[in-house]
């Protein structure tokens, strides 16, 4: 279960304990059935991941963090590489901002409170409080190790005296849920400062980056529509997406599936992100993700034939497989559908 | 599909047989008289020869003149000669004073027991014939008739001929005969009196012509193909040598047909003939929906594999349905009716 780099194609395995600890929140729901299912993760090595790894490896870190971003069609495995990248870098020790989706953010909400901070913005609570809980489970032994540098007040009595360890902050942040968003600001600036320092590796890793600049679901209480940049959070991870910081790097997916008001044929990071979106993003990496060669193919097939969850007698067959290559026309998503029921 | 075979004979219950007549003679022959005044008439209505004006004639003029849109032809306006209009009739069989003309009136059926007669007498001739043969020292020919182009006639034709209802019993039997007779040697004497009896089968007609392979610039070969399905229209271009890909409107088949089973029609020719991976199509289609658009593409291909593939396996996909034209188009509302079948709600009171 080492990094093999070169073996382009194979699938390799991560232990459960490690899941459970890495990414409590970041993996595809499917996957996380199959996981289930399969009672061990098998993520496949593919060319963009192992590009991005590439680029990781031999990146300079005096530099301002470079930014990447993963693009593809519906299905093609952005989010995998995304949680592999993840991986490795928590296996290598860097300190992992990891934020599983950020649609979930800008719709859906049940609950929108004014921000004590800042008059003009609103907060929410539960998917703030959601994600400390989850960033405390990923980056335990960090927590301890990181001082606060400023002195923080939430409301009228209680406050973080400097040189804290970060630990209370998050600790802070979900006893109060109140001041959740807040905390996860503080949470967000601290780590973009001291990452200058050189202590640590920072990796900030957000899927679904193309709803930071698009429209909310959200409305206030008068009805009128809620802007992204009203919202706490999503200022806070604009802040962090912006290259201003160095010492580490930030890895970014575009999402179709989850992103508001974009039509379903949009995959290409100028339509998803918009024109306020790619300014901001502007000097990126981009990192296409296409659908499985034809080895990478044979290789998930095999994978499946292994543990025999083709059941189908024709599916063992070469004319089995070929059909299964034609009617998911190679698409990751596709194919796992397509294998689901037989 | 409901096979609806009626012959006119079946649908007027055979009334030729049934009682006394209902046209009688000199009815008929008024309306024959009729028909020809009739005849003329239309000829110089429609500015040709009355003399030489012949029933196609009549058939398209009519069909000009009284134009209609309805489904069954039989339906439509016609104009024909009273023979093939009013059915035939028995005449009365009984003279005046009582006593029947044929000798055979009282067992109920004449015709069939007469006829029956005249086929055992040709037996017995030719059985005669044979002897004669053999007295003489002469071998007796042995010609098979051609029997796989032609067939008896069928028990509703008989009945047609006759005038009177044939039973099942009695149409084997006169079957029987007929073979018996057939299966002698020198059954040549009488092949007249047969041929009355035995009727030609349609050869198998429309033969498909296959086009030959065509080749691009680049020197690969392929093949174009048109089909139908309820209001969609797809052409296919089937290139060989090629990886399998599949390009309709200048888009994936995965981003036009983002459902499994259309994918899987459109799949379907080629795994049935196990050339999965080895084609390349492009193809265009219009109108229809989803399904309809997914079955005409599958018609196309099927058209243009034809021409890679041998006929035995041309024969085999026509057997799997992949080369007929879906008849099934959207049924017609009737009045007095929610929709096609639909009834309205039924309210007792």
């Amino acid at each position: 279960a080492k990094h093999t780099e070169q073996h382009e194609g194979r699938l390799y395995n991560i232990p459960l304990e490690e899941v459970k600890a890495v990414f409590p929140h970041g993996l595809p729901h499917r996957f996380q059935q199959q996981i289930q299912t399969f009672n061990e993760a098998r993520v496949m090595v593919r060319k963009p991941a192992l590009e991005l790894l590439a680029y990781l490896k031999g990146s300079n870190f005096a530099h301002p963090a470079v930014r990447y971003v993963i693009y593809g069609e519906r299905g093609t495995g952005k989010t995998m590489t995304l949680c592999h990248v993840v991986h490795y870098c928590s296996r290598q020790g860097w300190l992992v901002v990891h934020v599983p989706d950020a649609h979930l953010w800008v719709k859906n909400c049940k609950e929108l409170f004014q921000s004590s901070y800042n008059r003009d913005r609103l907060d929410q609570p539960l998917q703030a409080s959601v994600w400390l809980k989850n960033f405390k489970t990923s980056n335990e032994r960090f927590l301890q190790e990181i001082k606060t540098q400023k002195k923080y007040m939430w409301g009228k009595r209680e406050s973080t005296e400097e040189g804290r360890p970060l630990r209370e902050v998050v600790e802070q942040g979900l006893a109060r849920v109140r001041s959740a968003s807040d905390a996860v600001g503080v949470v967000l600036r601290e780590l973009k400062q001291q990452s200058h320092r050189g202590s640590f590796r920072l990796l900030v890793a957000v899927d679904g980056v193309n709803a930071l600049w698009g429209q909310t679901t959200l409305r206030k209480e008068d009805k009128s529509p809620v802007s992204p940049e009203e919202l706490t959070l999503v200022h806070n991870l604009r802040k962090m997406v912006m290259n201003d910081w160095n010492g580490g790097a930030i890895v970014t997916t575009l999402s179709q599936t989850g992103s508001l008001f974009k039509p379903s044929s949009a995959y290409t990071p100028q339509e998803l992100l918009g024109k306020e979106g790619f300014d901001t993003l502007d000097p990126f990496v981009p990192i296409p993700v296409p659908n499985y060669s034809p080895r990478e193919f044979e290789s998930c097939y095999g994978y499946y034939l292994e543990r025999k969850w083709l059941q189908h007698e024709k599916a063992h067959t070469e004319d089995g497989k070929a059909e299964l290559q034609f009617l998911s026309g190679s698409n990751p998503r596709q194919l796992e559908r397509l294998a689901g029921p037989l | 599909l409901r096979l609806i075979c009626t012959t006119t004979a079946v649908q007027r219950k055979n009334v030729g047989a049934s009682g006394p007549e209902k046209y009688t003679e000199a009815f008929i022959k008024k309306q024959i008289e009729e028909f020809n005044l009739g005849k003329r008439h239309l000829a110089n209505m429609m500015g040709e020869d009355p003399e030489t004006f012949t029933q196609e004639d009549i058939d398209r003029s009519i069909a000009y003149l009284f134009p209609s849109g309805l489904f069954d032809k039989q339906a439509r306006p016609m104009m024909k000669h009273p023979t093939e209009v009013f059915p035939e009739q028995r005449k009365i069989q009984w003279g005046e004073d009582g006593r029947p003309f044929h000798f055979l009136f009282y067992t109920g059926k004449q015709s069939y027991y007469s006829l029956m007669h005249e086929t055992y007498e040709k037996l017995l001739n030719v059985q005669k014939h044979q002897d004669q043969l053999i007295a003489q020292d002469l071998s007796p020919q042995k010609e098979k008739r051609n029997l796989a182009g032609s067939r008896w006639l069928t028990k509703i034709e008989l009945e047609e001929m006759l005038l009177e209802k044939v039973s099942d019993n009695d149409y084997s039997r006169f079957i029987q005969l007929l073979e018996k007779l057939v299966a002698l040697p020198c059954a040549e004497v009488e092949e007249q009196y047969i041929q009355k009896f035995s009727k030609e089968v349609p050869v198998q007609s429309q033969k498909v012509v296959i086009e030959p392979l065509q080749h691009d610039e680049r020197g690969v070969a392929f093949s174009t193909g048109e089909g139908k399905r309820k209001t969609a229209t797809a052409t296919a271009v089937v290139y060989d040598n090629g990886t399998g890909k599949i390009t309709v409107n200048g888009i994936d088949i995965l981003h036009y047909f983002p459902v499994l089973q259309d994918r899987e029609q459109l799949l379907f020719p080629f795994q049935f003939l196990g050339r999965i991976g080895k084609h390349d199509m492009v193809c265009t289609v219009s109108g229809g929906g989803r399904s309809a658009q997914a079955g005409a593409i599958r018609l196309a291909s099927a058209k243009a594999l034809r021409i890679f593939v041998t006929e035995k396996e041309v024969e085999f996909m026509r057997q799997a349905g992949l080369l007929t034209v879906d008849p099934r188009v959207k049924e017609r509302k009737k009045p007095g009716q929610e929709g096609p079948r639909r009834k309205f709600t039924w309210k007792k009171r």
